[in-house]
């Protein structure tokens, strides 16, 4: 009953090796099954889509089976959730990308100068109409609607952050903004015309209706954005400020909001860029017009989503004399201001991120 | 122009929770008063007690007295942000302001109480500050640069010229050290030596050695049990707690043999 240390079981080779496929395995697979997939549907004769959709389907059960039988399991698992990681983002990408083009092929050959400039008053049939009407319109109800939610929202947040933590007061506010996030934008229309008609009376319509309803949108929206930037704000910060002797009231004031300052920005611009694409409120509220209107508190205000929804809906008739297959005019003035209005928001997004760089706090060499 | 600190009977809460208890001991002016005892003791929440800003925490609060040169500290008369401008602090973490270069970081608590200053004389707090927190010579050049770019050590003397620029009657560091290389740890000692002939200073810290280097008075901080709220042990001239103190309990931790 005796062991030695001879005895002792020899020691297991230390493998760190394991066979691989080659680099280039997934191209190979990818080609394979587009090839695959094209030829079956030269056979049964099947549309594109179905071709592409029959390729990502082999190439999902193909490249997994192959690393099976090569590598084991466990880069098997891998590959397979590699691909559908891969798989669903393009999927995820792809109506985007379809979208701003069928947007663009349709709305370019519309925009021009004259598109830009020019309004819809006594534009008949197939005349040079335009937009110009719409653009001040959206810009001058969506730039109240920002000024009103902005301090709102801002200070609504600083309050939730830097004073409520833990205030029942709080909790009902953060639980009302969420159940605000939630409110269909036709109610909050509703809700701005109601209230305007109760101090004007039934006839009232008016840009600065829409920039009310717009508001009750993006409200919750800036302050959730706006608080989450906030409690980013390290309590080291604060502490620090308050161990100078500097007030509450300035701590906030000169170095929670400035720490924050590009992502509050950003939340902004990105509530912007949410509700200026609003339809269903100004319908209701702001009216429709075909004439320029700058006064956000007097008469009717057209909007890009509502100059769409009407050029759309009452496209005007098509020549007589046109080539059969013609649009009526409406139709290629919706595509352009539907183009126009994605370009202002997508500008809206570009600045917005543009700010956030800009004023994001600098650590120019390394995290402290 | 430092200022001794009585403190008698304190206790000091979060909410229900008693997590420091009955603490009596003397800070004396122009000396440095070290805290030392396990984590969790209570050794940073008495500390921050002694400018207040314990209450920052919602829930937090003191009952006791903390008399600073004979007024009391939670006086329903005091302001507490006057209280801090006069008891200034400097953290565990180096915490510079991102937003902020250099030179705007040392001058933030004279430009964030909005205090006007020619340029001569901001430039003048700006270079006495960095030199005695002995970051002059590395950042002269780079004054304009923000105070994140800075190394963790570097930073942590920023945040201490930050904290002398506004000219304080007494210093509070919390572990001030604990993130620190052992250069930026002498260098920082080396500036608690220098700061002791103005300042009153008291440093809590989990490095007794510092404690033995650097203070006059230690104060030895324990939990009876887990769960239980922390309370003074012993508090004495440094040079007796560490050779013969008047408790066992303290001399175990002191050599090591803790519990």
């Amino acid at each position: 009953m005796t062991t030695t240390l001879e005895e002792a079981p020899p020691r297991r080779p230390l493998t760190m090796t394991a066979p691989r496929l080659p680099g280039w395995a997934p191209v190979l697979v990818g080609v394979l099954a587009v090839c695959g997939s094209g030829l079956l549907a030269l056979l049964a004769g099947w549309g594109a889509v179905a071709v592409f959709a029959l390729a990502v389907l082999g190439f999902l059960v193909a490249l997994p089976l192959w690393s099976l039988a090569v590598e084991g399991q466990r880069s098997a698992t891998d590959r397979l959730m590699t691909s559908l990681v891969w798989t669903a983002s393009g999927v995820a990408v792809v109506p985007l990308a379809w979208l701003v083009l069928t947007v663009v092929r349709h709305g370019l050959p519309e925009v021009n100068a004259s598109f830009l400039t020019f309004d819809m008053r006594n534009v008949v049939g197939d005349q040079q109409g335009g937009i110009y009407h719409a653009i001040i319109g959206t810009l001058l109800v969506t730039l109240a609607a920002a000024a009103i939610s902005v301090p709102i929202g801002l200070f609504c947040a600083i309050y939730l952050v830097e004073y409520g933590k833990g205030k029942r007061l709080a909790r009902w506010v953060t639980f009302l903004v969420d159940v605000m996030t939630g409110i269909p934008s036709i109610v909050a229309g509703l809700f701005a015309l109601a209230l305007f008609v109760l101090l004007f009376g039934p006839e009232i319509r008016l840009g600065f209706g829409g920039s009310v309803a717009l508001s009750l949108l993006m409200v919750p929206i800036v302050v959730r954005s706006t608080e989450e930037m906030l409690r980013l704000v390290p309590d080291d910060l604060r502490e620090a400020s308050y161990a100078l002797g500097v007030p509450k009231w300035r701590t906030i004031v000169k170095v929670v909001l400035p720490t924050s300052l590009g992502g509050i920005i950003t939340g902004v611009m990105l509530a912007t860029a949410r509700v200026i694409g609003e339809t269903a409120p100004l319908l209701v509220v702001a009216g429709k017009t075909d004439s320029v209107n700058v006064n956000l508190f007097g008469e009717r205000m057209t909007t890009l989503p509502v100059y769409i929804y009407y050029q759309f809906t009452q496209p005007g008739t098509v020549p007589f004399d046109a080539p059969p297959g013609t649009e009526a005019p409406g139709i290629a003035r919706a595509w352009g201001a539907a183009l126009v209005l994605i370009a202002i928001v997508m500008a809206l997004n570009l600045v917005a991120r543009l700010v956030g760089r800009i004023f994001a706090p600098g650590t120019n060499q390394k995290k402290g | 122009m430092a200022r001794s600190i009585d403190v008698s009977d304190l206790d000091i809460y979060y909410g229900d929770f008693l997590a420091v208890q009955g603490v009596n001991l003397t800070v004396r002016a122009r000396s440095v008063t070290a805290f030392i005892g396990p984590s969790g003791c209570g050794k940073s929440t008495m500390l921050r007690s002694l400018n207040r800003m314990h209450e920052v925490i919602p829930g937090a609060r003191v009952e006791g007295k903390v008399m600073v040169d004979g007024q009391s500290l939670y006086d329903p008369s005091i302001d507490p942000v006057a209280v801090r401008r006069q008891i200034g602090m400097v953290f565990q973490r180096p915490n510079p302001f991102p937003t902020m270069s250099i030179y705007d970081n040392v001058l933030a608590g004279n430009r964030l109480n909005s205090r006007r200053m020619k340029k001569a004389e901001a430039d003048d707090v700006v270079e006495r500050s960095l030199r005695r927190a002995n970051l002059w010579a590395e950042v002269k050049d780079r004054l304009g640069r923000p105070g994140m770019g800075l190394s963790g050590g570097q930073q942590q003397r920023l945040c201490i010229a930050r904290a002398i620029a506004v000219e304080p009657q007494v210093l509070l560091m919390d572990e001030p050290c604990s993130a620190l290389d052992p250069i930026s740890t002498s260098a920082i000692e080396d500036l608690i030596h220098e700061l002791k002939a103005d300042y009153t200073i008291v440093i809590v810290t989990h490095n007794m050695q510092q404690a033995a280097r650097v203070s006059d008075d230690t104060g030895f901080f324990n939990l009876k049990a887990a769960g239980q709220p922390g309370h003074l042990v012993e508090f004495n001239a440094t040079r007796k707690m560490f050779s013969n103190p008047d408790n066992a309990a303290t001399e175990a931790y002191i050599s090591g043999r803790f519990g």
